[in-house]
């Protein structure tokens, strides 16, 4: 069997915490887990689930208390490993006192890349993260959306097959999120595996062919989106307008959502029609139809609520 | 298993530094070994003038003086018997300790003694000694004890009888000041130099001070003064015994044996007189040069 | 034989110069200009002499500061701004990442000196005293001065790797100031009857890295020259010590968790 991209082996940590530092609190509990090459893969969970943490252990940033991790067949703590890959960390920050280009050529030097090579591959990665402009500007003056630009194009400087993302849309206006979605997807063109972090459903969803659901450091589902949130429609919801003073069904109005002249009404599948000869009988206008799916984002909040009710069972008592 | 690679290195870490930190210890050995062989007069006093140091210390003057009193005896030490030293930087070290702490009465005293010590045993500088005492006496009004060795620089040193005799009466006046100090004022007033006044100036000496160096000092002078007075009158009765038996005795034991003398005269340190072969006594040879300073001494006089 | 402490170092030396670390040296210029002018106008027959002591002890302060402030943080700043995460995550050991930080200060020490001691023979040169053989003696004690900072710095990186600034300060400059009475400890453990004290500071004595082997201004302000076996005895002490503390932090900086 080939061996996979990244296999992860009942990989825990355990922190100690508490003023004396007696108390252990687990961050990630026996992870297990196993992303084939050149899968886009989504890592998710509400915040201080251990996405993070998870991602910092497989960098060797942190170490694990127990289990482990393989990346392309090499172990995380095989720096060789490293070689391969690439990491962009959660909010990240980089030398202020260095220009985009410098750091980007900084960190190609750990490659080993000559100085002829480094100089194009800089030029295309400032071209393709579009810093090309900012490339002498020292990175001190560098917006957030931009940092996080120079992030990703550090990450993939070296061509790596597996790519590391830690919430790689945070921070960036909606137009920086579509082209870090076009550069993942342009990346799982070229046969990359990419593994990245996020909270925002809607990114994974339609960006990744699989996704693993971690609430509270334990592992709550693997699958492709499709497989965990059935593709099932719940309801409908109907968008219409009515003039000043009709009469309408009060009933209709009453569960409507009003947003200035418009209402918003949400209806069980069976009762649709019923509900339009209504609308029809009070001369609304109607303006839209839509068939209302369960979401990650719905699974996501059943999954916290439940989680959160036996909350002390994750945490581990010792000595 | 987990954490392999690491903790290969805390066991290399673990064996590597105490190795290192013994080689270490080994080239720190050699480094001591040649700064002593080599060491110019310049190592001791980076800062030679004592108002800068005390201005660069920053309030820690007590502990600095200390500091420097230390090496100022760690210095003397390293060169005590060495003929060709100066012993140069005797006198800075103890002028900054005792600027930086104007009551150390260890450092006047000490100064007081070999910074007038000739050749080989001090710095043969009276002058400095006197310099340095009287900055003592100058800070510490009240202490009779620095008037004792002002007083013992003048008599022994500089043979001042009149200033001598001065500076132990002023220390007589002193709050505490022993009757012993008006005592030779009034002697050395009187008759300068004398054997009896010089005996009890070292015998003061000898008694009031903890310094190992300058009790030894002392029991040899003291030495040296008794076998004077007792070579004088022991020369008398041998005369007496060649008149009486046709020769000079070989040795004090046969004088007790002869009756001529009720005990076996012993120097300050408990060796017997020898007698030569021209009747003339002298120390005994094997008396050490060095004395024990923690032995008794043996101040029984001979008397004629 | 690794590249990649070699490229850390370089980028190393790069923040400290951009960092404007170098300003230091307009003012030790100001400082020796003053000093040379001032010297020259009173003419006490004693120029060299102070020129030499207050340069050399200038190049000392001045680098030992420098050590100390840039060394506590080499390591720190990066774990707390976090620019060592995606740093690490690139192949380069733990160790690498140390021996550079290290290397690299140690280079932007050694280009102050180098500029600071130009300084020195400049005013010097300007006091009227035509250089001459014994002169070496100075270069010597900037040599000495030298090794004295690569032993600090080494100190400010180890305590780097696990305290404050703050506490890395403290520990750092603590122990370099007992460091240089070493020579009064060991000689205040020899006049005491306590045998146990004795091995007690014997031991003391020879764990504490000894400062004042180093001390050569003195000999050099009054133009005497320094033994050459001191030179390699000083030189050998310094490599061994350093070793200690590198191998010493990388074994603690392998183990850490990065927060």
């Amino acid at each position: 069997m080939a061996a996979a991209a990244i296999e992860i082996d009942a990989l825990t940590k355990d922190y100690p915490v508490g003023f004396w530092r007696k108390r252990m609190r687990r961050s990630l509990d026996r992870l297990t887990l196993r992303v084939e090459e050149g899968e886009v893969f989504g890592f998710l969970g509400p915040n201080g689930a251990g996405k993070t943490t998870t991602l910092k252990l497989l960098m060797n940033l942190i170490f694990p208390t127990a289990g482990t991790a393989r990346i392309r067949g090499k172990s995380i703590e095989d720096v060789e490993m490293h070689r391969d890959i690439g990491y962009l960390p959660e909010q990240p920050y980089f030398y202020d006192y260095l220009t985009g280009r410098e750091l980007l050529d900084y960190y190609a030097q750990f490659f080993g890349y000559d100085k002829a090579d480094r100089r194009s591959r800089v030029a295309r990665l400032l071209e393709l993260v579009g810093l090309t402009d900012a490339a002498n500007v020292q990175l001190r003056k560098f917006s957030k959306g931009m940092l996080q630009r120079v992030g990703i194009a550090q990450a993939i400087l070296n061509d790596p097959k597996v790519v590391f993302l830690d919430e790689p849309m945070s921070g960036l206006d909606p137009v920086g999120r579509r082209e870090v979605r076009d550069i993942i997807l342009d990346l799982k063109r070229r046969g990359c595996t990419v593994f990245f972090s996020t909270h925002i459903l809607s990114d994974a969803e339609m960006l990744c062919d699989r996704v693993a659901v971690l609430v509270e450091g334990k592992l709550q589902s693997v699958g492709a989106p499709n497989e965990i949130v059935p593709f099932e429609v719940q309801s409908m919801e109907i968008m219409f307008e009515v003039s000043e003073g009709t009469a309408v069904a009060a009933g209709l109005i009453d569960r409507s959502r009003k947003t200035g002249s418009r209402y918003q009404l949400e209806v069980p599948e069976a009762e649709l029609f019923h509900a339009l000869e209504q609308l029809r009988e009070a001369n609304a206008r109607v303006l839209s139809v839509t068939p209302v799916r369960p979401t990650l984002e719905d699974y996501f909040m059943k999954l916290v609520t439940r989680e959160k009710a036996p909350s002390h069972a994750v945490e581990v008592m010792t000595r | 298993m987990t954490a392999n690679s690491r903790t290969r290195s805390a066991w290399l870490a673990a064996i590597a530094v105490p190795l290192l930190l013994a080689s270490a210890a080994v080239v720190q050995n050699r480094i001591d070994v040649t700064a002593q062989s080599e060491t110019t007069e310049q190592d001791y006093l980076v800062l030679r003038s004592p108002a800068v140091v005390k201005k660069l210390s920053l309030g820690f003057d007590a502990l600095l003086a200390d500091i420097y009193w230390t090496r100022a005896v760690q210095y003397y030490g390293q060169r005590i018997g060495d003929v060709h030293t100066k012993f140069e930087s005797l006198s800075p070290l103890l002028d900054i300790a005792t600027t930086l702490d104007p009551k150390l009465m260890v450092a006047y005293r000490f100064g007081a003694i070999f910074l007038s010590e000739p050749r080989a045993l001090g710095a043969g500088r009276t002058d400095l000694a006197v310099k340095l005492v009287q900055k003592g006496i100058d800070a510490n009004p009240n202490e009779w004890i620095l008037n004792y060795d002002l007083g013992f620089l003048y008599y022994w040193r500089l043979k001042d009888y009149p200033k001598a005799a001065q500076v132990y009466a002023e220390g007589g006046k002193k709050p505490h000041a022993p009757v012993i100090l008006t005592l030779m004022a009034a002697r050395v007033a009187e008759k300068g130099n004398d054997l009896e006044t010089s005996r009890m100036i070292f015998l003061q000496l000898y008694e009031s001070s903890k310094n190992k160096n300058v009790r030894k000092l002392a029991m040899r002078e003291l030495r040296s003064l008794k076998a004077q007075e007792d070579e004088m009158h022991l020369d008398e009765i041998i005369q007496d015994y060649k008149r009486k038996f046709g020769h000079y005795p070989a040795s004090t034991k046969e004088m007790v044996a002869a009756g001529m003398l009720p005990f076996v005269p012993v120097d300050s340190i408990g060796f017997p007189y020898v007698i030569g072969p021209d009747g003339k006594s002298h120390l005994n040879p094997d008396s050490p040069i060095e004395p024990d300073p923690d032995k008794p001494l043996q101040l029984q006089q001979l008397k004629p | 034989m690794s590249a990649m402490p070699g490229i850390v170092a370089i980028n190393t030396f790069r923040e400290a110069v951009r960092d404007r670390v170098l300003y230091n040296l307009i003012f030790f210029a100001l400082m020796m200009i003053g000093a040379a002018i001032f010297v020259g106008q009173i003419s006490i027959g004693i120029e060299r002499l102070v020129i030499v002591n207050l340069g050399l002890s200038a190049i000392s302060l001045i680098g030992l500061v420098m050590a100390i402030f840039i060394g506590v943080g080499l390591v720190y700043k990066e774990i707390e701004k976090r620019t060592l995460y995606s740093l690490l995550a690139k192949p380069i050991e733990r160790w690498e990442f140390l021996a550079g930080k290290y290397a690299g200060l140690l280079l932007t020490l050694l280009v102050n000196t180098s500029f600071m001691t130009l300084g020195l023979a400049a005013a010097l040169y300007y006091v009227g005293r035509p250089f001459v053989r014994t002169d070496v003696s100075i270069l010597v004690a900037i040599y000495f001065i030298l090794l004295e900072l690569a032993l600090v710095t080494a100190l400010a990186l180890f305590f780097s790797c696990f305290s404050s600034p703050m506490l890395s300060t403290l520990f750092t400059l603590g122990i370099y100031i007992t460091g240089n009475f070493a020579n009064d400890i060991r000689n205040f453990g020899d006049f005491t009857k306590n045998h146990a004290m004795q091995v007690l500071t014997r031991i003391i004595y020879y764990l504490l890295p000894n400062f004042h082997n180093y001390n050569a201004i003195a000999i050099a302000g009054h133009g005497e020259s320094v033994p050459f076996t001191l030179v390699w005895q000083n030189s050998l002490y310094t490599l061994i010590y350093v070793g200690v503390l590198l191998v010493a932090a990388s074994a603690i900086f392998s183990h850490r968790n990065l927060k």
